[in-house]
């Protein structure tokens, strides 16, 4: 014990200098962790996905260190004004509700197409009981379609176990996310239409850090114009559209 | 072991891989997590709840109404409130004491619109310092909120308890010529505990099944990484894909509470066996 308790600390204090003699600014950005290919955990229990790629090649851009923070997508935006963390990178869709609170990046996705996951093909869903995620666009918009009844979950894992166990109908989540659960599901399959929702995935940053967020902008921009962002999208969310 | 491709493993040996990811190693290093959590917040729980009762019994009214305050508002409020409350509220206000000592030169407003905003030096930990700083922090935060709730029913047991010393005992301290302050060392301290015993293992059973609200508190505990490592795992991003194992970890959880409480319950049992002996009680006279 006495010799793990010594090593600990031993790696602590070196990991310490390496952050001291490195950039100046560290960058604490925040993300949910459970929410596939976008980020998730991986087996070694390291932020791993499209953002940990996207967000490590801005950071190196941006000439900042970053350092990844997992916290509940319930209580995302709260942290991040709260001083927490400084940066939002989460699978957030920006949208005029959010943008009160916080300030968005320029967009790294195009609007995401979500898409109905549901049990059996014959469900109508005009009257159907819908699975969404709390606080996600998904949630708002079956919030708004009447005849529908919203049951909402703090995770995305289990908006797909309601449907799976018939506490609800289908589900509505990003395409992204649900084309590999269906894959590897033979008891789900897609229904209805792509729904186009949100104005495409940002970076969310506290309204008061407006240098912080143009730094980000900038190095989402030079990105795009150089296509490596658009290679990202291709190898992580195969089904969403470039730039 | 060769883990390096799950896929071709199958039966035990697919499953000592698994068990043994880095993931699963933070999992079982998170029941250290809860067993530390509770090592350190018993006896300062037992000392906030000793210095409430104190402060309860004083003569001094400043005191008293401090001590009895504590524990009607403590006890009032409903645990969840107030540790999602507490937390924030002790987190916000240690900056801003940092923020008026450190950045006396500060000219923006701490409050801009919902963002709270406090200058760099001033943060807690410092944004440059490590995660397992910002960890560590949170740890001492959701043990210091523990620690406050758990104190004011300790304080309340043991205010019941010094009450329920016999008063006969008291006053012979005083024939003997006791100062207030050496009746209660030597004569009130000793006799309470056995009275006080009964109410604190409560407690202590009620803490062992408040930890999970760790996890409300964004330390990553074992509910979490239960929850994290029982959801779908589809075999896109994982070496180990697996479909909805929530159960069987919640039910590794919920064997590890009987565990704990029942270990908890025969050491008690044994302290109160110790505590009786020779008392005038009827758990003294079967001693």
């Amino acid at each position: 014990m006495r010799r793990l308790i010594l090593t600990t600390a031993a790696i602590a204090l070196s990991a310490g200098a390496v952050f001291a003699a490195a950039h100046e600014q560290t960058v604490r950005l925040g993300t949910e962790g459970a929410y596939a290919p976008y980020n998730f955990l991986n087996d070694a229990g390291e932020v791993d996905g499209f953002e940990r790629e996207l967000g490590d090649e801005l950071c190196a851009r941006a000439e900042l260190t970053c350092e990844w923070v997992t916290n509940e997508w319930d209580s995302i935006i709260p942290n991040l004004v709260s001083g927490n963390y400084d940066a939002i990178i989460a699978g957030m869709s920006i949208t005029e509700e959010r943008d009160e609170v916080i300030d968005f990046s320029a967009p790294y996705t195009q609007p995401d197409p979500s898409v109905y996951v549901a049990a059996s093909e014959d469900i109508d869903l005009s009257s159907a009981v819908i699975a969404a995620q709390a606080g996600t666009i998904q949630a708002s918009e079956v919030a708004s379609m009447e005849g529908a009844v919203l049951v909402e979950f703090a995770t995305p894992e289990e908006t797909v176990a309601a449907v799976k166990n018939g506490e609800a109908d289908a589900v509505l989540a990003d395409k992204a996310f649900l084309v590999p659960v269906v894959d590897a599901d033979p008891e789900l399959m897609m229904v209805g239409e792509d729904v186009l929702l949100g104005g495409g995935i940002g970076m969310g940053f506290r309204e008061s850090d407006a240098e912080l967020r143009e730094k980000f902008t900038a190095a989402i921009e030079s990105m795009k114009e150089d296509g490596s962002l658009n290679a990202l999208i291709e190898k992580w969310l195969p089904e969403s559209a470039t730039f | 072991m060769n883990c390096a491709d799950p896929a071709t493993l199958d039966g035990l040996a697919w499953l000592a891989c698994y068990l043994t990811t880095g993931k699963h190693m933070a999992f079982y290093g998170s029941f250290g997590t809860v067993l530390l959590l509770l090592a350190i917040t018993a006896p300062t729980a037992l000392l906030f709840g000793l210095g409430g009762a104190i402060a309860a019994r004083s003569r001094i009214l400043p005191l008293r109404a401090f001590g009895k305050t504590y524990i009607a508002i403590v006890r009032g409020v409903p645990d969840i409130a107030f540790f999602l409350f507490f937390v924030i509220a002790l987190d916000q206000g240690l900056e801003y004491l940092r923020h008026q000592v450190l950045c006396p030169g500060w000219d923006q407003p701490i409050r801009q619109g919902s963002d709270f905003v406090v200058c760099q030096a001033a943060k807690l930990p410092l944004g440059t310092a490590p995660q397992w700083q910002h960890e560590v922090y949170g740890f001492l935060l959701a043990m210091f909120t523990f620690a406050i709730v758990f104190g004011a029913f300790a304080a309340n047991v043991l205010f019941g308890a010094m009450m329920a010393v016999p008063r006969a005992q008291l006053e012979t301290a005083e024939a003997y010529g006791l100062t207030r302050a050496q009746t209660f060392r030597r004569i009130l301290m000793p006799q309470m505990w056995v009275y006080a015993l009964p109410g604190l293992s409560n407690l202590w059973m009620v803490l062992i099944k408040a930890t999970p609200l760790l996890f409300l508190l964004g330390v990553e505990d074992i509910v979490y990484w239960a929850r994290e490592l029982g959801g779908t795992k589809t075999p896109n991003f994982t070496d180990y894909p697996h479909g909805d194992w929530r159960m069987w970890y919640f039910l590794a959880l919920l064997v590890f509470y009987l565990l704990l409480t029942k270990v908890s319950e025969s050491v008690l049992e044994r302290l109160m066996k110790r505590l009786t002996y020779g008392q005038a009680t009827t758990g003294g006279m079967t001693a």
